[in-house]
């Protein structure tokens, strides 16, 4: 093996009933790699993550993620693992080092290694004299630069970022993306959603899924040429008009 | 007239201004664009306007009637879409339609031409639970049941927020349908490509209205010049691109990068630069900026 994969999916599948919510779908994520989860409302996205973050069973196929089964090693998957949402899951009235310390506690993280990175990880991101605000203070950006820094706080493998960038302006979006891409340049692989395309063409690589189905997997400069677009947005708008799971 | 006329609002919630002596007018049948980020105040202007909180300061008229004195009189005039989707989960759609028909004194027959076109998407589906629909079902719900009384004014909360780029698209040509009924709509969105559909835009931020215009005036006023960058090592480019003297903002979007020059720098001499870091492929050409450039801009300005 010349190459470290860190997810791993085999004809990954989910049922709700007779409803086929994931179809087959295989791919792998290489180490270090921004790759962009794309599909439209419905076609399948979150749950195909909540499979690879062990918190749905599949109901067919196979997923390795961190070197982990995550059917019957779903605790361990969880362990390496760090997961941020658009809704950031800080705990609002806690203090910034509150969380910090909180997260790191859940993860198993020993309090010396916590206190050491703390300080670190603050500076790095500039909020030093934030420490003791309390998170419902801070202002949605700085609460955005936390949240993801709160995820990867115990150096996780991987971490799944699902629609990280929704609501925020358009400079603080920006930054979160250099945020992105320093953690990706230190090793972690970061695995992201987003219904913003410009932010897709950021993506080492791109996947788009379509009712349950991956249509379309390669970097954005390749899904550009192969369906003669200009941008990732014309490329969606192509794949995605043939859905026939309407509505969602 | 009119149809909404707000003069100098405030509203503040324990000290924080959500709103700051906000005053803006909006035309009969006009398609107004309200464009910010989340916590800009957009919520609180759109629940002033539909007489759910009262402001501080200030006064507001929709279609010539006080959002204050005469808030009943609004409330069958207007159509309303909050953000957060507020129709009864464990009643069918078709039981929430009529529900909305009949608070409003009115029935779905009547008023069914304006709705078609949203509403037969979602009729297969008319006897299942509103709270067991997907999202780009429920948005066309919630649309549906905010025009069945056929409202001279409608408000829409960010209604394509987390919705994804083909229904976006969708939601905003039943928006453009709606126009030529000759309903005036006000639409907040934090996102800046659905700005140039709209007559005019209102860009907020901190409780604020930075501008007010048409998206073509607003992209007209943009001030600089302003570049597309590209070269093979896009990573890199960014950070060569601000350290290099005479940059005066550079900002990614999408497969390129946008940055705007002083007159101590040239092209010739940008592409120099880059050459001597290692760049290949360089393209750098003049473009017309987004009102997302403007934003932004406008956003440094306002010290974010």
């Amino acid at each position: 093996m010349t190459e470290e994969y860190v997810i791993i999916a085999e004809n990954l599948t989910k049922k709700f009933g007779n409803f086929t919510a994931v179809d087959h779908i295989t791919f792998s994520v290489r180490k270090g790699e921004i790759f962009g989860f794309l599909g439209a409302n419905g076609a399948g996205k979150t749950t195909a993550m909540r499979m690879l973050c062990g918190l749905s069973h599949p109901s067919d196929g196979k997923g390795i993620v961190a070197g982990y089964d995550i059917l019957h090693e779903s605790e361990k998957v969880k362990q390496n693992i760090g997961y941020m949402s658009q809704k950031f899951s800080l705990y609002e009235d806690l203090k910034v080092w509150e969380n910090l310390r909180l997260y790191g506690g859940i993860y198993g993280m020993k309090d010396k290694e916590i206190s050491i990175k703390m300080d670190a990880v603050l500076r790095s991101i500039d909020m030093q004299s934030e420490k003791n605000t309390m998170v419902r203070d801070l202002p949605l950006g700085w609460k955005q630069k936390l949240a993801f820094t709160v995820s990867i706080f115990h150096n996780p493998k991987i971490v799944f970022l699902d629609e990280p960038t929704g609501g925020v302006d358009p400079i603080t979006r920006r930054r979160f993306w250099e945020q992105i891409y320093s953690a990706a340049a230190s090793g972690i692989t970061v695995f992201v959603t987003t219904h913003y395309m410009d932010e897709a063409e950021y993506c080492d690589r791109v996947s788009i899924m379509v009712d349950g189905k991956i249509k379309a997997l390669d970097s954005p400069q390749e899904l550009r040429k192969k369906y003669s677009a200009s941008g990732m947005d014309e490329v969606f708008q192509k794949l995605a008009r043939e859905a026939t799971r309407k509505g969602d | 007239m009119n149809a909404v006329s707000v003069n100098r609002l405030c509203k503040s919630y324990n000290g924080v201004k959500a709103l700051d002596d906000v005053s803006f007018d909006v035309a009969k049948g006009e398609l107004y664009g309200i464009i910010g980020p989340d916590g800009a105040g957009k919520t609180t202007l759109f629940r002033i306007l539909t007489t759910l909180i009262l402001p501080d300061k200030g006064t507001a008229l929709v279609q010539s009637t006080d959002v204050v004195k005469d808030y009943s009189t609004i409330r069958s005039i207007i159509g309303y879409m909050p953000g957060k989707f507020s129709l009864y989960q464990d009643l069918t759609v078709e039981e929430n339609l009529n529900f909305f028909a009949t608070v409003f004194n009115t029935t779905v027959k009547e008023n069914y031409h304006l709705i078609e076109d949203i509403y037969k998407h979602i009729e297969p589906f008319r006897t299942r639970r509103a709270g067991k629909l997907s999202g780009g079902m429920k948005q066309k719900l919630a649309l549906s049941c905010a025009l069945i009384h056929k409202p001279d004014v409608l408000f829409l909360d960010e209604p394509t927020t987390g919705v994804d780029p083909v229904s976006r698209k969708e939601f905003w040509e039943m928006l453009m349908k709606l126009k030529k009924q000759g309903i005036t709509i006000i639409v907040s969105t934090p996102y800046m490509d659905e700005a140039k559909l709209c007559d005019r835009i209102a860009l907020m931020q901190n409780g604020k209205f930075l501008r007010i215009d048409t998206p073509d005036n607003i992209v007209a006023s943009y001030p600089y010049r302003l570049w597309a960058v590209r070269s093979s090592s896009m990573h890199i480019l960014l950070d060569d691109l601000r350290s290099c003297q005479g940059i005066t903002s550079s900002f990614s979007f999408g497969t390129c990068y946008h940055a705007t020059m002083d007159e101590t720098l040239t092209v010739e001499k940008l592409k120099r630069y880059l050459l001597d870091k290692g760049h290949h492929n360089i393209e750098i050409n003049e473009i017309s900026p987004t009102v997302e450039d403007c934003f932004m801009l406008l956003l440094k300005e306002d010290g974010v």
